[in-house]
């Protein structure tokens, strides 16, 4: 087969997967599109998390500082100025990517190790700090005023075309909206790693001095990837948030689901490969059903397994798979132009 | 007077935070190997001794002499089969294999001993307090503070004065040329982690006598270590310790103010520090 007719197919591939998952909410049980819902958002967390590892070198552990500001910026667009929940959303994206401005300015000036627990200390000052905000219930928390997911923008619409309540409607919007933002997520972060930026960000990757050497600024480079990374993930607390209905401190800013789950998924799927994450988020969610009657055991398993995958496997399953059998869907290679000499 | 009373339970707070730091030091400055799992590792040592005090119902400070060489050989035992392995300078590998283990050593710790909150008891010794001129002070505090000084003290004469100690800190300043002088710098770093799992039990004792803890508490404990090692500056033992005492003045003066502001002031000023010195108060080494 050739080069071209490869990229054809897994194109068509590609694009069935995504139209199979569009019909969910269709075709399938409300229990399957908040269960994919779940998974679509771990999908975008571990996506935004793998360009920060995986490509641009910033081990960060504190990730959750923007998940849980989306969400808190989210419930004050609803609660404190009456916004509809999802103009609030891009609130939380925006919010996120403000706070990474400061969080960045500390947390550049350290390197390697220090970076990892300078983003923490940060993800916990905010959270601690949010925590004093009385108006959306201190460290407590709150809920969104009931009804706030039903009367949504376009929840009457999807309730009608679907024919199903409203709890229903609002599920399928926020699923549709979890499946546009991965797959948004994963094209730009494609299309961005294949552009100028995206090389010279893997130029640093490989070689710092090298690349600096040719003209690439690591500091401006790995600074935009920070801010872009904390929109997305802000996006995603946000939305994760409309569906949980309720925030807290805790909840938000849990190191736990938002970052160590996260970066297992990447881990084990494969860190610094485009498709690991998918294949990780796969792999977590199949073992936390398998696992769901023993506790906390899956989580073991899931450390585990990630130790296991860093001593003996760097590249996650999906790197074996490509090195297995030469493989590669969404390449980051760029292939030598044919020579036109005889 | 209030607020001589306040630093100085900050400086005694930041004695049992110098000791979760000083094994975490010692393994930072040797193999700039960061344990994520190292506020586990130490609940792990509290659970240890609890389960020694109710099986043979010895004091808890008796019970310290038997689970530090069952730590020093996990330590040992944890460094040679799995750590060494992810060595390098890369920061990626060791990172992550250290908070998988992290996650493991919490969740099989809350599947054997349950979510119940566990103390130690060391009984009336708990509640005893003395007065040092105008103020009081508790003995467990207290002594919490010596015994921090006394361990960093006897890892500084280690460090300083051995030949281990030698070992050490060539590894620590070119491995592969400490290697060529005969020193094996993997049975260095397996010592070193064990000597690091001891201190932790030490300090396991302080935190299990001084308040509940369970299988949950590890990583809100390292955060705290982890602060005190970087103010402190890399390498630096004495530094670790300025930097834990640091951290408990900001959380004593921060609830002095508002109980709320406790933890959060600690980390304001581990900014601070910072934000002012990137690579610490007194760093040692240099990177």
């Amino acid at each position: 087969m050739t080069t071209s007719s490869k990229i054809t197919l897994t194109r068509a591939f590609m694009a069935l997967v995504f139209v199979a998952l569009v019909c969910v909410p269709v075709i399938g049980s409300r229990a399957m599109v908040q269960d994919l819902f779940m998974v679509l958002t771990l999908l975008v967390l571990a996506l935004n998390w793998n360009m920060l590892a995986g490509f641009a070198g910033l081990v960060s552990v504190g990730q959750q500082a923007f998940v849980g500001v989306g969400a808190y910026a989210m419930f004050g667009g609803v609660i404190l100025w009456g916004w509809d929940p999802l103009p609030a959303i891009l609130l939380g994206g925006l919010a996120a990517m403000l706070l990474s401005l400061p969080i960045a300015f500390f947390t550049f000036r350290l390197n390697g190790a220090y970076f990892a627990i300078g983003t923490w200390v940060s993800a916990e000052i905010v959270r601690l700090s949010l925590a004093q905000w009385k108006a959306l219930g201190g460290g407590t928390g709150t809920s969104l005023p009931k009804g706030t997911t039903k009367d949504m923008l376009g929840v009457a619409q999807i309730k009608e075309i679907l024919g199903v309540s409203s709890s229903a409607a609002s599920d399928a919007l926020t699923y549709w909206l979890a499946l546009v933002l991965a797959t948004v997520t994963l094209l730009a972060g494609y299309l961005f790693l294949r552009s100028r930026m995206g090389l010279g960000l893997q130029a640093i990757r490989d070689n710092v001095e090298a690349a600096r050497s040719v003209g690439v600024d690591p500091l401006r480079l790995k600074a935009l990837v920070f801010v872009l990374t904390a929109f997305g993930t802000g996006l995603c607390g946000a939305l994760l948030f409309i569906q949980i209905t309720r925030v807290s401190p805790d909840a938000a800013f849990s190191v736990v689901d938002w970052t160590a789950f996260v970066i297992f998924i990447t881990v084990i799927g494969g860190i610094g490969t485009l498709p690991g994450p998918v294949v990780g988020v796969l792999v977590f969610y199949i073992l936390q059903r398998a696992l769901a009657d023993y506790g906390t055991v899956y989580l073991i398993v899931l450390g585990l397994i990630g130790i296991v995958i860093m001593l003996f496997a760097r590249k996650g399953l999906w790197g074996m798979f490509t090195e297995k059998t030469g493989i590669e869907l969404l390449p980051l290679r760029h292939r030598a132009l044919p020579r036109s000499d005889t | 007077m209030i607020w001589v009373d306040t630093i100085v339970q900050g400086i005694l707070l930041g004695g049992l935070y110098a000791l979760f730091a000083a094994g975490l030091s010692l393994v930072f400055g040797i193999m700039r190997l960061v344990n994520l799992a190292h506020g586990d590792l130490i609940v792990l040592a509290a659970f240890l001794i609890l389960t020694v005090v109710n099986f043979l119902g010895l004091s808890p400070f008796v019970a310290v002499l038997i689970a530090a060489p069952v730590m020093f050989a996990i330590g040992w035992a944890l460094q040679t089969y799995v750590l060494n392995r992810v060595l390098g300078d890369d920061i990626l590998p060791p990172l992550l294999v250290t908070f998988g283990l992290s996650v493991v050593i919490q969740n099989g710790l809350l599947e054997g001993f349950s979510a119940d909150s566990q103390k130690l008891s060391a009984g009336p010794i708990e509640a005893a307090s003395l007065p040092l001129g105008p103020i009081t002070v508790g003995v467990m505090p207290l002594l919490t503070l010596i015994s921090a000084v006394v361990v960093i003290f006897a890892l500084n004469r280690l460090f300083y004065r051995t030949k281990l100690g030698r070992a050490f800190r060539a590894t620590s300043d070119d491995a592969v040329t400490a290697g060529l002088m005969g020193i094996r710098p993997r049975n260095v770093f397996a010592i070193a982690t064990g000597i690091a799992m001891v201190v932790a039990t030490i300090a396991a004792l302080y935190l299990g006598i001084r308040a509940n803890f369970d299988p949950s508490i590890g990583p809100a404990r390292l955060i705290y270590a982890f602060e005190a090692v970087i103010i402190g500056g890399l390498g630096s033992l004495w530094g670790t310790l300025a930097g834990g005492i640091l951290i408990g003045v900001a959380q004593a003066l921060g609830a002095a103010v508002n109980p709320e502001w406790q933890i959060l002031a600690g980390h304001i000023a581990f900014v601070l520090v910072l934000l002012i010195r990137p690579r610490g108060l007194f760093p040692r080494a240099n990177d």
